[in-house]
């Protein structure tokens, strides 16, 4: 009974992802993206966004590790993918200062190059991008993971923090081309057909759904069980069977592999990749998107950082300009940085009045499921 | 040897600076078991404080005046942001702490327009001197005397004062002093401002060296001290000064060194070695879970 | 003779210089149920502990079916201070994590029920499968081996109805009353299909009448899952009439044992729970 309900369930979800995904290629081709740039920059920034939310979500809101080395798990996948997706040709130029590149191969040309070849090349750049970020868990996990909460943050904020600095250093140049940013990979433009369909946002949320999705049937596994397990009671969960080191490296692995993937689409979409721009700040960001759309909650991980992202790059812009009305009356305190401050006081209050979040730690089908049950009881009771 | 002076007296400098601001956090951390996030922006507030207070009033006003800010915006963020969730899971609370934290840079931008501001020149403070062949500020050398008396005066607070008496009970054992009468919220709100006072003290003396304050000026001397103060031993207040002098005079080499870019990443390579081999730090006390 | 399901030998278990389990050998055989009694206090939770290995033993020898399962001697900074007189007895060093004790056969509840109180009472049951369960992250995640899913749900489900907890099956574990966390916590170390269970104190907080139930309840898992069952408790109604042997521990050490009649009438187990006549604290 429950089971066929749960199949019913995942169909409905995959039929709602399938509209999704169409309607992405609808508008994108619709409206103009020239004119609506802010629109499509929020929906591909919000889909990578959503798979990182997601990814420290597993850590943070179902393994109930604080970990806040996020950025720099995205660090290593956006490196990853951009060194291995460079054009050849086009390597002496991006590391003109280290006179050439140390490694001189592209994914996209080993496949054979067109189409074919950047898709396979491209997949395969982001899968080995997550494979490295969580190779260099697995090997933080050793130590760190025995931490205890507060100082298991700290200590992946400073793991993220040396990795950045370890990319930009000198030395390493040949390969990371130090403190430069990295150009000219593919991005998810290259995937417009010119002339034709514009799949670039189609692109990103593709790739995402996909990897929410897995992450998604993990926590439904047997695995997810235990990691929330070790979430609500880490002797308790012991008692049970369940071999803390193994399942916390697992989940910090699992996650970092999808940080890592999450950071090279981050370099596709932001068409380039430097270490300077995955700071801390940057893991506070995800981490408030996780709180905004609930602890424990991916699909509020995901509304929320489309959300977030709308507010903040969008929606609120007019919040930075000055205006002055027509009876020479200028609005108060409208100038540039308000938007952010505005923004922030946002964020304290649901952080402080709305704990949950958008969310909980329920799943969007939940609410369904929820608002039914409660019929039923309430039939009951009449009856 | 010039060399060698001078970077021991930029270390032992910072050392003194990055104590004040330590101090800040173990003392939250002992009674709260929180890291204060915000701890840093507040030091990089207490600045911009003194950037605007200077250009308005006399010194002899300002600096006074900055310090009486700081200490109630420290109040302020405890009041609004951290005693609502008291009763809450520690991960809310390190929550709140980041969003202030968030808040208070992004004011900060608001403020100042994104723009670096000057710090303003203190008498005596900014004034140069040679020691030594070295050319540097008075602010290097008072420093450490003027932390030294500071961390003195405190410890005689904490050890000989009903106060005192009353911190340190909290911070052994929360419920316990709470059943026996003491006021948690005022010793809580009292620690906030012993703690954010001394940072407006340590925003003087550290931004005196530098030419200019940005919006992003307190995170990293906040890490920075944090670190320190765990790897005194959190909770320790003679742990913290020994951990700042510690990292302050470790920055202070390897920023002379052709490492520079790794100076941060060795404080954190730092903590990271103390958290794992003895995450009590130099002084810090252990404590057991009951199963 | 029955062999001994459980042996404890020479147990202490010192923290610096307090001694919680002062030299502890017992043992348990199948199909017993031994209870450990003693006033607060006395070491027993620790004695627990050392068994399913949250702690590990200063000095001793723990071993489940003849295989040692827990064995250390003083080393670093306790040799040293170390008070005990076995140390040269054992010479080698074994340890298991809890989970891994689990795995070998051992079950326990806790002193105060510690419960996944956000999950629903069949996870709680069914997260005890996951352990044997034949896969990995990989082949759970993406539902290849769908069987052996089910097989656990099964069994789980299977394990819910015996125990009377099915019609609670979606409800979540911390909205359950008292009485019944206690039955879902005895219901979930079940599920790990044990050959010993550990019970710490499972009447605690219970009025006569459940404890009566509690009585049966513990007989009758007994017989029906051939279970060893080894109990701390403090209700001596509880105690005297299911248990077949007693240990009573007093300061960490070992003052009596043997049947409840026996220990019933043993004068210094009077005295350590009433108090001697001329004890001043008391």
């Amino acid at each position: 009974m429950n089971e066929k309900k749960s199949k019913k369930g995942a169909f409905i979800a995959l039929v709602c992802v399938a509209v999704l995904l169409a309607l992405t290629i609808v508008l994108e081709n619709t409206l103009d993206p020239t004119k609506n740039i802010m629109l499509f920059t929020v929906l591909k920034k919000g889909a990578v966004y959503a798979l990182v939310a997601s990814s420290m979500n597993l850590l943070n809101g179902f393994t109930g590790l604080f970990s806040l080395g996020q950025a720099g798990f995205m660090l290593l996948g956006a490196y990853t993918y951009a060194i291995l997706t460079i054009p050849t040709d086009t390597r002496s130029a991006v590391y003109y200062l280290y006179g050439g590149c140390a490694i001189n191969f592209s994914l996209p040309e080993l496949f054979g190059g067109g189409a074919a070849g950047l898709i396979l090349g491209v997949l395969i750049a982001l899968i080995l991008a997550g494979c490295v970020a969580a190779a260099v868990a697995w090997l933080i996990g050793l130590p760190v993971l025995r931490l205890k909460s507060d100082y298991l943050a700290i200590a992946t904020l400073g793991f993220a923090e040396i990795i950045r600095a370890v990319f930009q250093w000198d030395k390493l140049g040949p390969v990371t081309n130090g403190a430069n940013a990295l150009k000219g990979f593919p991005t998810f433009s290259s995937f417009n057909i010119k002339g034709g369909l514009r799949l670039s946002t189609f692109v990103a949320f593709l790739l995402a759904a996909v990897c929410i999705g897995v992450i998604l049937l993990l926590i439904n596994s047997s695995y997810g069980r235990a990691f929330k397990a070790i979430r609500e009671d880490e002797v308790a969960a012991e008692a049970m069977g369940i071999n803390l080191s193994r399942h916390k490296r697992l989940s910090f692995c699992i996650s970092s592999f999808f940080a890592g993937v999450g950071g090279g689409m981050f370099a596709m979409f932001a068409t380039q990749a430097q270490a300077k721009t995955f700071t801390t700040a940057m893991t506070y960001e995800i981490l408030l998107i996780v709180v905004i759309g609930g602890i424990g909650s991916i699909s509020g991980s995901c509304i929320a950082s489309f959300l977030y992202l709308a507010c903040s790059e969008w929606w609120l812009r007019f919040l930075d300009t000055e205006v002055v009305l027509k009876s020479g009356f200028k609005v108060p305190l409208l100038r540039n940085g308000f938007r952010m401050v505005v923004f922030s006081i946002i964020i304290m209050v649901v952080v402080l009045f709305f704990r949950k979040g958008i969310m909980g730690d329920k799943e969007l089908p939940d609410l369904f499921r929820a608002r039914k049950n409660a019929k039923v009881k309430g039939g009951e009771g009449n009856g | 040897m010039q060399y060698a002076l001078s970077i021991f007296l930029s270390g032992i400098s910072l050392g003194g600076q990055y104590a004040l601001i330590a101090i800040g956090y173990t003392l939250v951390y002992g009674i709260l078991r929180l890291i204060n996030f915000a701890h840093g922006d507040v030091f990089m507030v207490a600045g911009l404080f003194m950037v605007y207070l200077s250009s308005w009033f006399p010194l002899w006003v300002a600096l006074p005046l900055m310090l009486v800010l700081t200490v109630l915006l420290g109040f302020a963020i405890e009041r609004a942001a951290y005693k609502p969730l008291r009763s809450a899971p520690r991960m809310s609370v390190m929550i709140s702490a980041i969003g202030v934290s968030y808040l208070l840079q992004n004011l900060a931008t608001y403020v100042t327009g994104g723009l670096p501001k000057s710090y303003p020149n203190l008498p005596l403070l900014s004034d140069s001197l040679v020691i030594g062949g070295v050319s540097t500020k008075w602010v290097t050398v008072i420093t450490p005397f003027l932390v030294v008396a500071l961390v003195f005066a405190l410890t005689q607070l904490i050890n000989h004062t009903k106060v005192g008496m009353a911190m340190r009970a909290v911070a052994k054992d929360f419920e316990t002093s709470q059943l026996m009468g003491i006021k948690i919220n005022s010793v809580i709100s009292m620690t906030f401002i012993i703690g954010s006072a001394l940072a407006g003290i340590g925003s003087m003396l550290y931004f005196t060296n530098y030419p200019s304050i940005v919006p992003l000026s307190g995170a990293l001397p906040g890490l920075r001290a944090f670190v320190a103060a765990v790897f005194g031993g959190i909770g320790s207040i003679p742990g913290a000064v020994v951990g700042a002098f510690i990292i302050g005079m470790s920055e202070s080499v390897i920023k002379g060194s052709p490492f520079s870019i790794f100076s941060d990443a060795f404080t954190f390579a730092l903590l990271i070695v103390i958290l794992v081999v003895k995450p009590t730090g130099l002084f810090g006390e252990k404590v057991t879970d009951k199963v | 003779m029955a062999e001994n399901i459980l042996r404890l030998e020479d147990i202490t278990m010192q923290f610096g210089g307090v001694v919680a389990v002062n030299d502890l050998s017992l043992h348990v055989d199948e199909g017993e149920i031994v209870a450990l009694i003693g006033p607060n206090g006395a070491g027993k939770t620790t004695a627990f502990n050392c068994v399913t290995g949250v702690y590990e033993p200063t000095n001793g020898r723990v071993s489940l079916l003849g295989d040692v399962i827990v064995e250390n001697h003083p080393q670093g900074k306790m040799k040293g201070q170390y008070l005990g007189e076995n140390a040269g007895k054992y010479t080698q060093v074994v340890r298991h994590t809890p989970d891994q004790i689990t795995q070998r056969g051992v079950a326990r509840t806790f002193q105060n029920i510690r419960l996944f109180g956000a999950l629903t009472v069949f996870e709680n049951v069914l997260i005890a499968k996951h352990m044997r369960a034949k896969q990995n992250f990989l082949s759970a995640a993406f539902r290849l081996n769908a069987k052996e899913e089910k097989r656990m749900r099964d069994e789980a489900m299977a394990l819910l109805k015996e125990q009377d907890l099915a019609q609670y099956k979606d409800e979540v574990a911390a909205s359950l009353p008292y009485g019944l966390q206690r039955r879902l916590e005895i219901a979930r170390a079940l599920a790990t299909n044990p050959k010993l269970l550990l019970l710490d104190e499972p009447a605690a907080g219970m009025n006569p009448q459940e404890t009566q139930e509690l009585t049966d309840f513990i007989r009758k898992i007994r017989g029906e899952y051939g279970l060893t069952i080894f109990m701390i408790e403090h209700h001596m109604d509880l105690v005297m009439q299911i248990s077949d042997r007693i240990y009573v521990l007093d300061f960490g050490k070992l003052i009596a044992q043997g049947s409840p009649a026996q220990v019933q009438n043993d004068q210094r187990v009077i005295e350590a729970y009433l108090g001697v006549a001329d004890d001043a604290e008391n």
